[in-house]
């Protein structure tokens, strides 16, 4: 289905009222079955147990880069494209990237309290996923202070392309300077450098983040296409209170 | 083209600088700024000598912040704000403008500032001069942010928290090269100009994407 037919609010909320519970289940099977093969995984030879903190704490900072990409095209789709559901959907996303963001930063930082010795350094990948992480709350921040929506959508949607100059910061970051945080592990041009049966559960997992954030994302939506229905009757049902 | 442009920084570096245009207050809060730290950490001068030139940084960066959310807020109100819309100059280059003039009344002084205050936290000569070069290309770089976040604000009453909000995630890049390249003069394990440039590159960027962000944001404002 093209993307222009989900311009239609009504056909979208059809749609996804099938779809929210299907990727729910989704992802609850795969989590599930990431988590227990995860935990059912060999310990790793120099981490031990805290590898197991990957199975969540990389897909939560895939999710957190690729909610931001998303927000960014949306905002394109706002600016340039007028898709009646851009908005919707770049600012349904911000909250759920940031939660899944600040996962990846809580996570990171009970891993590398054994394995690094502290919660936090100021490493070059830390520190621009902590802005990532600032760049959603500024851009929440934006949505919540302007109180027309339409307003607010072409302001927040400036805002994040400007701070997607970020998002391959974080990326590189690895390989830019000399990090802590170890480099990019799977996806590479010489193949995958964990070992299979590590690498399938993470998968499992990533994947199951994935259903996970558009079921997520999909009901934010629609609350959001509600709450603005909510707020054009109130407006409406004032301006017939007054006229009468 | 430029005589509009001259007249854009001729006008807006009277306001700032007549009588409740508040330019001068930036440098009172960078001098309190920098004032409180001593009192925090102690009056340590091998200390404060270490961490001044952060120090400046910071102080800098926070008064750079002060203002920033009336440089369109104040046209929009007046009305001035559709005359730039009309001008015969793009809404870019006439932002840009503003930029510059909202700089030099609020920022250069800063910079000026910098080396005295820095002789109150002991630093040497040699680091002086480097944290004076790079707040001299760092600074209007927070600026030409700082215009983009304002053009986003401009129509909020009260948005000079958000404005702060909004800046400051984009300008870490600027602090980190910038206290970077000021610690490569003074201790000279890496060149003072590889740092050094790449903040010069930082804030070229954004001498060029703030304006023209600004501008879509305020074209989109007035729809």
């Amino acid at each position: 289905m093209p993307l222009s037919e989900l311009a239609n609010p009504h056909r979208f909320l059809r749609l996804v009222r099938v779809l929210i519970p299907a990727l729910a289940m989704l992802a609850l099977v795969l989590i599930g079955l990431g988590l227990v093969q995860g935990f059912r995984a060999p310990a790793d030879y120099q981490q031990g147990e805290m590898v197991r903190v990957m199975y969540i704490h990389v897909p939560s900072a895939w999710i957190a880069l690729a909610a931001y990409t998303l927000m960014a095209i949306a905002s394109l789709g706002t600016l340039v494209w007028r898709h009646p559901l851009a908005d919707v959907a770049a600012k349904a996303a911000a909250p759920i990237g940031a939660a899944f963001c600040l996962l990846c930063l809580v996570t990171g930082a009970l891993w590398g309290r054994p394995m690094w010795g502290a919660y936090w350094v100021w490493d070059p990948r830390l520190t621009s996923v902590l802005v990532l992480f600032l760049l959603y709350l500024g851009v929440i921040a934006l949505w919540r202070a302007i109180d027309d929506p339409g307003r607010a959508a072409k302001a927040a949607a400036i805002l994040t392309l400007v701070g997607f100059i970020n998002v391959p910061i974080v990326k590189f970051s690895v390989e830019w300077w000399s990090s802590l945080h170890q480099g990019a592990s799977v996806f590479r041009l010489d193949g995958p450098s964990i070992h299979p049966s590590l690498l399938q559960p993470l998968l499992i997992s990533a994947a199951g983040f994935v259903a996970l954030f558009f079921a997520l994302h999909l009901a934010a939506m629609r609350n959001e296409i509600l709450r603005r229905r909510l707020r054009t009757l109130g407006i409406l049902a004032a301006a017939e209170a007054e006229a009468r | 083209m430029s005589a509009a442009l001259a007249a854009i920084l001729k006008r807006d570096l009277k306001l700032a600088l007549r009588a409740g245009g508040g330019a001068g207050i930036g440098v009172i809060f960078f001098l309190a700024v920098v004032v409180i730290v001593p009192f925090a950490v102690g009056p340590d001068l091998p200390l404060l000598k270490r961490i001044g030139a952060a120090v400046l940084w910071i102080g800098a960066l926070l008064a750079s912040l002060l203002g920033l959310e009336r440089i369109f807020a104040a046209d929009h109100e007046d009305g001035s704000l559709d005359l730039l819309f009309l001008a015969p100059v793009p809404l870019a280059l006439a932002a840009a403008a503003k930029a510059l003039a909202h700089w030099v009344a609020t920022g250069l002084p800063l910079v000026v500032m910098a080396p005295i205050l820095g002789l109150m936290l002991g630093i040497d000569a040699r680091s002086l001069v480097a944290v004076t070069a790079t707040l001299v290309v760092g600074t209007p770089a927070v600026t030409f942010i700082g215009l983009l976040a304002g053009a986003l604000a401009v129509t909020l009453p009260r948005s000079g928290l958000l404005v702060a909000v909004l800046v400051l995630p984009l300008a870490i890049p600027l602090l980190i090269f910038g206290v970077a390249a000021t610690d490569a003069a003074v201790t000279g394990e890496i060149p003072f100009g590889a740092p050094f440039r790449l903040l010069c590159a930082i804030s070229l960027f954004f001498f060029v994407l703030g304006p023209i962000a600004a501008a879509a944001a305020l074209r989109y404002a007035r729809e």
